[in-house]
């Protein structure tokens, strides 16, 4: 009998915010939010121009994306507005945020907020302190950004060509030796190449824990030290000696497809499965994960603190939230990627909604994806890719 | 123009200040307060980040960067290196075919490659190029490879398919300008005294027809340097990745997470702005070098017969360059029509209009953007090129080489120096990023085209016929309407095509004053480059290649349709 109690609890403290939340649909209707969404994938693309449809009919709120080819382009528009005192009607309303942008400008003041707990689909949502929606590279996300996809990282391989394939990181050391220059990671300026990096950390550090918490000196060298020990057996037989990187994900994925290289990484479980559906992949890729788990975190969106048209960018965040919204982006004929959702949230009509979804032969299920890896702190991230070009960057 | 006919008008000099004015400040002064801003941060000050304080450190902080040396050795090695090269080919070629071409044929034979913006090209190439691409799936049967070979020949770590990317793009240019130089020259009459004189055909182009080239094709090399060593859509897609080039370093710093990286990078492109101010300096001093060695080397008298062989490696040089250029825009089209294809497969294993139906709501609006941006540029660009030019002719005044500097100014520094600065100059001025900016912002690229493209044609222009229209009675206005425009309506148009390929490639400007909101073909085909659906990539670039393409057609087309009854008209302007 705990349970209505609770939600009669939810209800009473929830009715002021819905009176909010009618007030910001009423200052909502009739805006444009500029969606500032890195748009190197086309059904990525699709599917915003989908929700922008979605929200027009519903709410009068259309979405315009504003296709990037790197994130932190939106943040230094930002910065360059805040720069010319711009502190109203910025030209950023909704980013496509992750980690490290979104701590530079969390550190910097640069976003709206706290918004996430005014949002009424919010209540679908783990929101719990530990809860993967609740920190961002361990930094508390305290309400500054809005959870909309799920990412885990992922190897892509083409199984027409590879027998077997590594089991962790130690054994890419000699797969690369039996399959010199068949292997490459992106550059690691790029996030895929960073999270690369960083999964190999979390592997071969002899104390991961030390990865949670922020870097010092000491730590930093000893959790280090195994990781270079490996990337300098490894590197000589990457792709090209190691001596260039694949600008990102996709110009990886391409390199799988014209067949220079046999194995491709993701932070997206269902593209390989929807480049299949595309023909940007052979039939025959599959995808697989590390004996130990893989890195996981969520992707968020999140508001400027000067956007033009806050109210309609948290009316577009809430719209994400919808379990309606969230079954049909993990469609893999949609986009496929998989829901932020807490499934002990939904409804049994949303779930079954879940479970009817249509699977292909490359789409992994949750439980092949085996367990999530937290992200290491971000400053170690920072940390090990500076690291990373002063060895390797010459 | 010597006659009294046409006394000087004072209106003459009233639309020649205005007209400098405009262009002074509304598109100079701008970039002074844009590299103003850049300036400022290089040296530690950047209030949204509570810098305030002026300090060396931003350079400190660069030359510690992690590859600096190297980005700094590549950019030279390739701006130089390209630019060097690519005025040799060009000017070997110019001597071994000039005789047996028509310039109207060198044109046209030209014009593809002049309208293909650079990152188009870059795209095509490097899918010709690359261990995957075409040439390597020709050789692929002949060679047993069932697999692309592990060889760096795109984004290898010397930058040496960047170079050849901005030679495909670079050398055309230089033939054209070339070209249209020796147009000027009785090329014929020197080689023919050259020849009896018993001087080898190649030694009379270097000994004498080069020296009168130079000064006419000076500035056009300076703007090829300056954009090779600044360039960063085609670096992008075919140089080095770890580390880049220098420009587009600055660039990945100013978009990196960490907002304080903005100052090195302000430093990082002061100093690309340096390299091309040093790099002109190089030339003028290989020019000064070159009038000293030069005269003593023609006194010496050597009739160097030998040269020919040379002149033909160059010439196969260039139609070598010009194979891969065509290959790399064919390879679009192909591409754009495909469905799969894999290697080491010559062409698709299906094909589909699938590309272009699925991206078709994004190219269309992409498109009617492009085709905006470029109908306004060019309009802007040819009223105030125009109004300058018959300001001069009514003033009776030549430019100033300060107003002449002042005008190709936007060529010569490397955009990534003051877009930025611009950027929060237009900001604090409360002009929002939009349309309106985007035309501004390209136009500053576009009119100096425009001006380069007709301000020969039309200063040869024959003055007896308006010296004719004149003695008839026609006032300043008459004189331009009736006889001027008609007479140059092909190097107007000439000038108009040439004006809307720029705006086309415009990458940058769009981006930065855009607030990324202005999609437009360019900005979407470099952004789609970074994906990895090559498909849906060749849609735009083609498109991309298309619309130039068409407007350089329209400039044959109308002009032979226009003056089909006029045969002093016909083809023999320099297009």
């Amino acid at each position: 009998m705990k349970l209505p109690l609770i939600a009669a609890l939810v209800l009473t403290l929830a009715t002021p915010a819905l009176a909010d939340w009618q007030a910001t649909l009423g200052a909502a209707r009739g805006q444009t939010v500029y969606w500032n969404a890195w748009g190197g994938d086309e059904r990525t693309n699709a599917f915003i121009a989908w929700v922008g449809q979605q929200t027009e009919t519903l709410y009068g709120v259309k979405v315009e994306q504003v296709k990037l080819s790197d994130t932190a382009e939106a943040v230094t528009r930002v910065i360059s507005e805040k720069a010319a005192g711009q502190t109203e009607g910025g030209s950023v309303d909704l980013i496509w945020i992750n980690g490290p942008n979104f701590l530079a400008m969390k550190g910097q003041g640069l976003l709206h907020g706290p918004f996430v707990a005014g949002l009424p689909n919010a209540r679908f949502l783990d929101l719990s302190p530990a809860s993967p929606a609740s920190v961002d590279f361990t930094v508390p996300v305290e309400g500054m950004e809005s959870p909309w996809r799920l990412a885990k990282f992922v190897f892509t391989y083409d199984s027409a060509r590879v027998d077997t394939v590594p089991v962790d990181m130690a054994g890419f050391v000699d797969w690369a030796t039996a399959h010199p220059g068949r292997f490459t990671h992106p550059n690691p300026s790029n996030f895929m190449g960073a999270t690369f990096l960083k999964q190999a950390l979390i592997e071969l550090a002899p104390d991961p824990t030390v990865l949670q918490q922020p870097i010092t000196d000491a730590a930093f060298a000893a959790a280090t030290a195994p990781l270079w020990v490996w990337y300098d057996a490894l590197r000589p037989n990457l792709w090209r000696q190691g001596k260039t990187f694949p600008e990102n994900q996709s110009a990886q994925q391409q390199l799988l497809n014209d067949g220079e290289v046999d194995i491709s990484m993701s932070f997206d479980p269902a593209s390989t499965a929807a480049a299949i559906a595309q023909s940007l992949m052979p039939e025959t890729a599959r995808v697989f994960v590390h004996e130990g788990g893989s890195i996981g975190n969520i992707s968020f969106v999140a508001i400027p603190f000067n956007a033009a048209h806050a109210e309609g960018a948290e009316v577009v965040a809430n719209f994400l939230l919808d379990p309606a919204t969230q079954a049909h982006m993990q469609n893999i004929e949609v986009l496929g990627s998989f829901s932020v959702l807490d499934p002990m949230k939904l409804d049994d009509a949303a779930n079954a909604a879940f479970a009817a979804l249509p699977t292909a032969p490359a789409l992994p299920s949750v439980a092949d994806l085996g367990p999530t890896l937290l992200e290491p702190h971000a400053s170690w991230m920072t940390r090990l890719t500076e690291e990373w070009a002063r060895r390797y960057t010459r | 123009m010597g006659t009294a006919l046409h006394p000087v008008t004072r209106d003459g000099r009233l639309l020649q200040a205005v007209v400098l004015g405009v262009v002074g400040l509304g598109l100079i002064a701008p970039i002074g307060l844009g590299l103003l801003q850049t300036g400022r941060a290089a040296f530690g000050i950047l209030y949204a980040l509570g810098h305030t304080e002026l300090t060396l450190d931003p350079w400190r902080d660069l030359a510690a960067l992690p590859g600096f040396a190297t980005s700094l050795r590549l950019t030279l090695g390739t701006g130089l290196g390209s630019t060097l090269l690519s005025l040799l080919l060009a000017t070997g070629f110019c001597a071994a075919v000039h005789a047996r071409m028509s310039p109207m044929a060198g044109a046209r034979l030209l014009t593809p490659f002049l309208a293909i913006p650079h990152a188009a090209m870059a795209v095509g190439l490097a899918f010709v190029l690359a261990p995957s691409g075409w040439i390597a799936r020709a050789l692929a049967p002949l060679a047993g490879w069932e697999r692309p070979p592990d060889l760096a020949t795109v984004n290898d770590g010397w930058g040496l398919a960047l170079l050849v990317g901005l030679m495909v793009k670079e050398v055309p240019f230089l033939l054209l300008v070339i070209l249209s130089a020796l147009s000027q020259i009785p090329v014929a009459r020197h080689m023919a005294a050259g020849r009896a004189l018993g001087y080898g055909r190649g030694i009379v182009w270097v000994k004498i027809i080069m020296p009168q080239v130079w000064p006419m094709i000076r500035l056009p090399v300076w703007v090829v340097l300056a954009y090779a060593l600044s360039v960063v859509d085609m670096a992008i897609i075919l140089g080095p990745s770890n580390p880049p080039t220098l420009a587009l370093a600055v660039t990945r710093w100013f978009t990196d997470p960490d907002p304080a990286m903005i100052l090195p990078a302000s430093a990082g492109a002061v100093l690309q702005a340096v390299l091309v101010v040093l790099g002109v300096g190089l030339l003028l001093g290989l020019e000064a070098a070159g009038k000293r060695v030069g005269l003593w080397w023609l006194r010496r008298g050597g009739r160097g017969l030998s040269a020919e062989p040379g002149l033909w490696a160059a010439s196969a040089a260039v139609m070598a360059l010009m194979a891969a250029g065509t290959l790399a825009m064919a390879s679009l089209l192909v591409w754009s029509l495909a469905w799969r294809w894999s290697f080491p497969q010559i062409m698709p294993e299906s094909l589909s209009l699938k590309p272009w139906a699925g991206a078709m709501q994004g190219w269309t609006r992409a498109l009617s953007n492009t085709l905006i941006l470029a109908g306004a540029t060019v309009g802007l660009s040819l009223v105030l090129a125009i109004a300058l030019l018959e300001g001069e002719d009514r003033a009776r005044r030549g430019r100033a080489a300060w107003a002449e500097s002042l005008i190709y100014l936007p060529l010569l520094i490397p955009q990534i120096g003051f877009l930025y600065g611009l950027n929060v100059v237009f900001l604090r001025a409360g002009i929002s990023s939009g349309m309106a900016a985007v035309i501004w912002a390209q136009t500053l690229f576009v009119f100096p085209y425009v001006m380069i493209a007709l301000s020969g044609p039309w200063r040869s222009m024959d003055p007896r016929m308006v010296n004719a229209a004149a003695a008839l009675g026609a006032g300043p206005w008459r004189r331009l309407m009736a006889v001027k425009l008609p007479i140059l309506l092909r190097p107007i148009l000439t000038a108009a095509a040439i004006g809307a390929a720029v705006s086309v490639a415009q990458y940058l400007p769009t981006l930065f004053m855009g607030a990324g909101r202005i999609a437009t073909l360019t900005t979407e085909a470099v952004t789609l480059s970074s994906g990895s659906d090559r498909r849906v990539t060749g849609v735009y670039a083609s498109l991309q290649a298309a619309l130039p393409l068409a407007a350089y057609l329209a400039a044959f087309a109308i002009p032979a349709i226009a003056h089909r009854n006029r045969r002093a008209l016909m083809g023999t302007e320099t297009a």
